[in-house]
């Protein structure tokens, strides 16, 4: 299985989008922003088609695409009659319908499936590269912030006299979401990805009891879940994206059913 | 020396045009402990916020010794959080810790300190969601020890806490006070604030400040309760509110 150049970065990528996805879904689940994490990477939808069809990078598609969501956010929001969810699903929800009209007109290449549930097997070397240095900047940006956002997540009234701007935390977090975002899109497609982020997170804070244990936790389930989806995937000849979803969850399931295990 | 917490004049609300501090003027020195008193929506919390320069106020001034440590009401900190007692504590360090520093071996035997301090030094590494709402109070407690300052804001600190608890908190109290630091406690106890050195009771304004035994009449409390406010027969004096409910 490991003999072809396809399957190894297959499964770098998945372990490289793992080890940044896992440690992200434990800050994501505890300031609450799951569902700021699923609109945002279903947001992006019209920047891929649009750079399907231009023949650009997906990754550059992502980029454009996450930014136009933000903003379309960030305005919205400003709106008081909106309000913050109200805001977000609005422009979710039409940035995807917009992204399914593009992907559906008969001028662009028939390539939806690819966007909506990514494709770990074309990854390319520099779709590699940019995975790497996307997951490292992430883990970076996580280190640093750690103590400001365990504070918001912990006891937000408090975070300013702890000397924590806790607005800067939960933007810092979002932002950290989007680079995640652009750097899975392509691999897990920009509805599966979210499987990645969550699920493996949602495992290890059920099974740890400290905040560093649950994040290296949630690192390690992600990379087992992506190594486990390919060889699912590779055995049964079945979509690797969705494999590597579907073993998260899987992850979750059991771990929710598990007791307390108490790892230290 | 000037006193550790100087306020003039304070006005300020959430709502423009709407004052929930109305010219709030008080001073407390260094070694003294003032209640804060007053119904839900008062105020008291909102004058923290004034305090914790979190809530621009729109006219006076505040003059702190320094930033303020902060003890929330213990139902504002997440049970589900996965953090021990000594991890709680050390977040009383992280003002003064660069992001990109480890948590100095001074402050880390502090947080062990602090939480001797509170009777929690065999709960350090407990989770804090598994502890007693009064142990959790204590460990808050501590992680305002952490952070070493002059002053110290309380949010309702001996609400519903059990007893030795209580017991505990109000020795440290004594301790701060010894220290020379200032303490600025809210509560609902009109019989607690009478032991305190000042007492500053608001109503969307400020009623009255000053020492306990002349300020708390029975006027000065119609005046900040309103109607919740329970007159015992034969006691001479206002002695407690009717009802209350945590502000959220």
């Amino acid at each position: 299985m490991l003999s072809s150049g396809i399957m190894q970065r297959a499964f770098a990528e998945a372990i490289l989008l793992g080890l940044a996805c896992g440690p992200l879904g434990v800050w994501i689940l505890l300031l609450r922003r799951s569902y700021a994490a699923e609109s945002l990477s279903h947001a992006m939808l019209p920047g891929l088609v649009i750079a399907a069809v231009a023949g650009a990078p997906l990754l550059l598609g992502a980029a454009g695409g996450v930014l136009v969501a933000a903003a379309g956010i960030a305005l919205v929001a400003r709106d008081a009659r909106a309000g913050g969810d109200v805001g977000v699903a609005v422009v979710v929800s039409g940035l995807f319908g917009l992204g399914a009209i593009l992907a559906l007109a008969p001028e662009t290449p028939p390539r939806l499936g690819e966007l909506l549930f990514g494709d770990l097997l074309g990854i390319t070397r520099g779709d590699l590269l940019a995975a790497a240095a996307l997951a490292a900047g992430v883990l970076v940006a996580l280190a640093a912030g750690h103590r400001s956002l365990a504070v918001t997540a912990f006891d937000r009234g408090s975070a300013h006299a702890l000397g924590v701007r806790a607005a800067r935390a939960d933007l810092a977090l979002l932002a950290i979401l989007a680079v995640t975002t652009v750097a899975a899109v392509q691999g897990l497609g920009n509805l599966l990805l979210i499987a990645l982020i969550l699920a493996p997170a949602a495992a290890a804070l059920n099974l740890a009891r400290r905040l560093p244990a649950a994040i290296a936790l949630a690192a390690a389930l992600a990379v087992l879940a992506g190594i486990a989806g390919l060889v699912l995937s590779y055995q049964l000849e079945i979509a690797a994206g969705a494999s590597v979803a579907l073993c998260a969850v899987a992850i979750a399931c059991f771990a929710l059913l598990k007791p307390k295990l108490g790892v230290p | 020396m000037s006193a550790p917490v100087v306020t003039r004049e304070l006005r300020g609300g959430y709502v423009r045009g709407v004052d929930v501090l109305g010219g709030v003027e008080f001073t407390v020195g260094a070694g003294e402990i003032a209640a804060i008193l007053g119904p839900n929506g008062g105020g008291k919390t909102t004058l923290f916020r004034a305090l914790l320069d979190e809530l621009p106020y729109r006219t006076g001034t505040v003059e702190l010794a320094g930033r303020p440590a902060y003890v929330p009401q213990t139902d504002h900190a997440r049970l589900d959080f996965p953090v021990s007692a000594h991890d709680v504590a050390l977040m009383g360090a992280y003002g003064r810790t660069p992001f990109y520093r480890r948590v100095a071996r001074a402050d880390r035997a502090r947080a062990d300190e602090a939480l001797a301090r509170v009777g929690l030094a065999e709960q350090a590494h407990a989770r804090f969601g598994t502890l007693s709402g009064g142990q959790r109070q204590r460990v808050l407690i501590a992680r305002a020890l952490v952070q070493d300052s002059p002053v110290l804001l309380l949010d309702e600190p001996l609400s519903g806490v059990d007893r030795p608890s209580a017991v505990q908190i109000e020795r440290v109290f004594a301790e701060l006070q010894a220290e020379g630091r200032a303490l600025l406690v809210a509560t609902h106890d009109v019989a607690q604030a009478r032991g305190w050195s000042r007492v500053l009771c608001l109503n969307h304004g400020q009623v009255a400040f000053g020492a306990p035994a002349t300020t708390l009449t029975t006027e000065v409390l119609s005046r900040t309760y309103g109607d919740e406010l329970v007159i015992l027969d034969g006691a001479g004096q206002a002695v407690c509110v009717s009802h209350h409910e945590h502000e959220h």
